[in-house]
């Protein structure tokens, strides 16, 4: 009887360690915000998605230059881009955001809708000079909650000698660039390669084409839209574009140019560092062709913005927000674009900017009536992205006509 | 079967003990003073019985019954991000589960689901089986090349399906240039971006993804059939395709039945490798119910709609799961 005694009693500590267990870990969780206001910041917790280098460094040393001039230290923590936002919602129910939050522009709508985020406003951050694209990604119901020093877009990539052996000039309209990249295509060699696979990345490639003609991204079932699906259709149908785009990520695509599979490419300038890394390689960089001359191209607009979480305690926000501040800055605008070869937001900057990197020039000036995806949308953009990227993929299959494809995806 | 053993042993636990007590009460009940000290060691026992059973039950409340309790909860809420910063989650009833069933992508995903899961487990099992049969030749390499049949197993899949990609691209595809280097073929057959041939390279993959697992479970299996049946068989003049029917096959039906029935919910429920080969294109013709649930829930954000599409998958596999139980349970009372 005694030994049962003895033997109980770690027993039944074991099982109030294992029940408690739980209640602890979250208590461990909790306990980062819980500092006292009026405490001095020492530091400010960041996170991220650029954890590849040299982008990883790059926004590394910004950040740190930023914190040493805010008078704090960065605790920053980079994760995958595909695990961000199931980070940011797992921190958000367990109230551990961090200080400063990066997000993909179209991924801010639907986070500010979720009271998660404060207004830049709260701060007195200026937003003079962003290109309205860039502000608008930014925006949630009127108020500003995130900012991109610098942003990106999609355009024409094409090479230059496969172009010059026969004889094609680099196109500006659907007509010619039909007839180009039909006259391109020979052998094991493709006029173009897009991607159009089922996944946002895939509506994002088409957004230029449907922007520039008109379409509209709320109601896709109209002329407009179709012409460009068309288009698409029809350089898949004749062979100009090989029908695996229908499965290539922009990486795929970027892969078969290199390899001189496709003459033409619609890509970004994070793709240059790479296309560089092979010298042989001459390629030029044109707008995305418009349907009649005329008509102004319309490219999407891509890029991450920097936000401030509502962490609930307001001097840390407001250091949080001089950092973002910072990293916003003219000299970081203009330092960031050209080391990882992206625009700077401010329209004010683009022309010393363009003259000084020509390779990215055509990006600079797309960036000027780049669209945000979420500016009509909001928080629609994941539902109706899903219905454009179908009626492609139905389109392009030959299963339904793009009219028929767009009218049904609209739809569902 | 393991469920029917880990039941017999909680219930001859107690009546172990109770019996144990009843012959102890037995030989001291002459001792009035001594009966309520016994009565707490009785109670005390019982306590301790109890305490051995928490670990296992707790671990069981925490990791399995939680996640599918939450699941079915979130399954009757509008469940947005929302939710994650304000705790809010309105109740919303059926309309989760009417959207996600009336909606023109179901009866897609089903039968797509129903093809992929009888496709893979038909390739799997009947080539499983095959291999499992000739290994069970003595050869020699025979131990060498039965672990390197293994070696898909032991593959993360979502390398094995960035390789199988690479393999059935269209234009610079392995399998394509093969085939054309043979003179079978003269332009790329487009594998992953054929409507009608997608389904099938997907199910090819996961068949060879599958083999091992077969493989492994049937040769054990036929390891456990006594040599004595088929020599007694071959006096009898039954060898070969004879032996396979009468012998090899009643002895191997209890492993049969585990392999497939495993095979079943282990198929219902694959993910990555659709989403690496396809992401559910072109056109959703590989689009499954596990790749639909996925994307409404943490692509589109419309969690309650992805797990209410979770739950219908679920009960599909608990059919199954069922079905399995009672085969076992008749195989024990026979």
């Amino acid at each position: 009887m005694k030994s049962a005694h003895r033997t109980a009693r770690p027993l039944s500590l074991a099982v109030a360690a294992l029940v408690g267990l739980p209640l602890f870990i979250s208590g461990c969780g909790a306990a980062g915000n819980s500092a006292s206001s009026t405490e001095p910041v020492k530091e400010i917790s960041v996170v991220d998605y650029y954890n590849n280098e040299p982008d990883k460094s790059f926004i590394g040393d910004a950040l740190t230059a930023c914190g040493t001039k805010a008078g704090v230290t960065i605790k920053r923590e980079t994760v995958p881009g595909k695990s961000l936002i199931s980070k940011v919602l797992q921190q958000s129910s367990s109230k551990t955001l961090p200080d400063v939050l990066m997000l993909d522009n179209p991924d801010l709508q639907q986070i500010a809708a979720t009271g998660a985020l404060a207004p830049l406003a709260d701060f007195k951050i200026s937003t003079d000079d962003f290109a309205p694209g860039v502000l608008s990604a930014g925006t949630y119901k009127d108020k500003v909650y995130g900012l991109a020093p610098t942003v990106n877009t999609i355009a024409l990539f094409y090479n230059k000698d496969i172009l010059a052996k026969a004889g094609v000039t680099p196109p500006t309209t659907w007509d010619e660039l039909k007839s180009a990249a039909a006259k391109l295509t020979s052998g094991d060699q493709y006029g173009l390669a897009f991607n159009a696979n089922p996944t946002y990345e895939g509506t994002w490639q088409f957004l230029p084409v449907m922007w520039s003609n008109g379409g509209d991204e709320k109601k896709i079932d109209t002329k407009e839209t179709e012409q460009a699906l068309q288009l698409w259709t029809d350089l898949v149908k004749n062979g100009s574009v090989s029908s695996s785009a229908l499965n290539w990520t922009q990486a795929d695509v970027k892969d078969q140019f290199m390899a001189g599979k496709a003459a033409m490419m619609v890509n970004g300038p994070w793709q240059i560092p790479s296309l560089d890394k092979q010298p042989a390689l001459q390629y030029g960089v044109v707008k995305i062709p418009v349907r009649e001359a005329g008509q102004t191209s319309v490219a999407p607009l891509g890029g991450e913005v920097w936000t401030v979480p509502q962490t609930g305690n307001k001097t840390r926000q407001a250091k949080a927000a001089e950092v973002v501040a910072c990293l916003n800055s003219d000299e970081n605008q203009l330092a960031m674009a050209k080391v990882r070869n992206t625009i700077p937001s401010k329209t004010t900057l683009a022309e010393t900017f363009a003259s000084e990197n020509p390779k990215l020039a055509t990006f600079t000036e797309l960036i000027k009536t780049a669209r945000a995806r979420t500016g009509q949308l909001g928080e629609e953009w994941p539902g109706q992205a899903t219905k454009i990227y179908t009626a492609i993929q139905t389109a392009l299959t030959g299963n339904a006509s793009p009219a028929d494809a767009l009218k049904q995806a609209q739809g569902q | 079967m393991s469920m029917t053993t880990d039941l017999s042993h909680t219930a001859a636990g107690p009546s172990a003990g109770k019996s144990s007590r009843k012959h102890g009460r037995a030989n001291t009940s002459g001792t009035e003073a001594q009966s309520p000290r016994r009565r707490s060691r009785q109670r005390r026992e019982r306590i301790f019985q109890w305490l051995f059973l928490v670990p296992a039950v707790v671990y069981m409340a925490l990791f399995f019954g939680y996640p599918v309790a939450k699941n079915v909860v979130m399954s009757f809420q509008d469940y947005t991000t929302s939710t994650f910063f304000t705790g809010e989650a309105p109740w919303v009833g059926l309309a989760n589960y009417a959207t996600v069933l009336s909606s023109s992508l179901f009866s897609t995903s089903l039968l797509n689901t129903a093809l992929f899961t009888l496709g893979s487990i038909l390739g799997q099992f009947v080539i499983g089986l095959a291999l499992a049969i000739f290994f069970q030749r003595k050869f020699p390499l025979n131990g060498i090349l039965r672990s390197l049949l293994l070696l898909p197993w032991l593959l993360p899949l979502i390398v094995s399906s960035a390789v199988w990609r690479w393999i059935l691209d269209k234009d610079s595809g392995a399998l394509n240039r093969f085939l054309g280097a043979l003179g079978i073929i003269d332009t790329g057959i487009p594998w992953l971006t054929s409507t009608s041939l997608a389904l099938i390279a997907v199910v090819g993959v996961n068949i060879w993804i599958g083999i091992p697992f077969n493989l492994t479970i049937l040769y054990g299996g036929l390891q456990e059939i006594p040599d004595e049946l088929y020599e007694a068989g071959s006096l009898d003049g039954a060898t070969g395709w004879r032996a396979f029917r009468h012998i090899t096959w009643p002895m191997l039906r209890p492993v049969v039945s585990v392999v497939l029935v495993l095979g079943v919910v282990y198929t219902l429920k694959v993910l990555d490798i659709i989403l690496g080969l396809t992401n559910g294109g072109p056109a959703n013709s590989t689009q499954t119910i596990a790749t639909q649930s996925y994307a409404l829930s943490f692509n589109e954000f419309k969690f309650g709609e992805g797990a209410a599409l979770g739950n219908v998958l679920v009960i599909i596999s608990l059919v199954f799961a069922v079905l399995y139980l009672r085969a076992s349970r008749r195989a024990v009372d026979e």
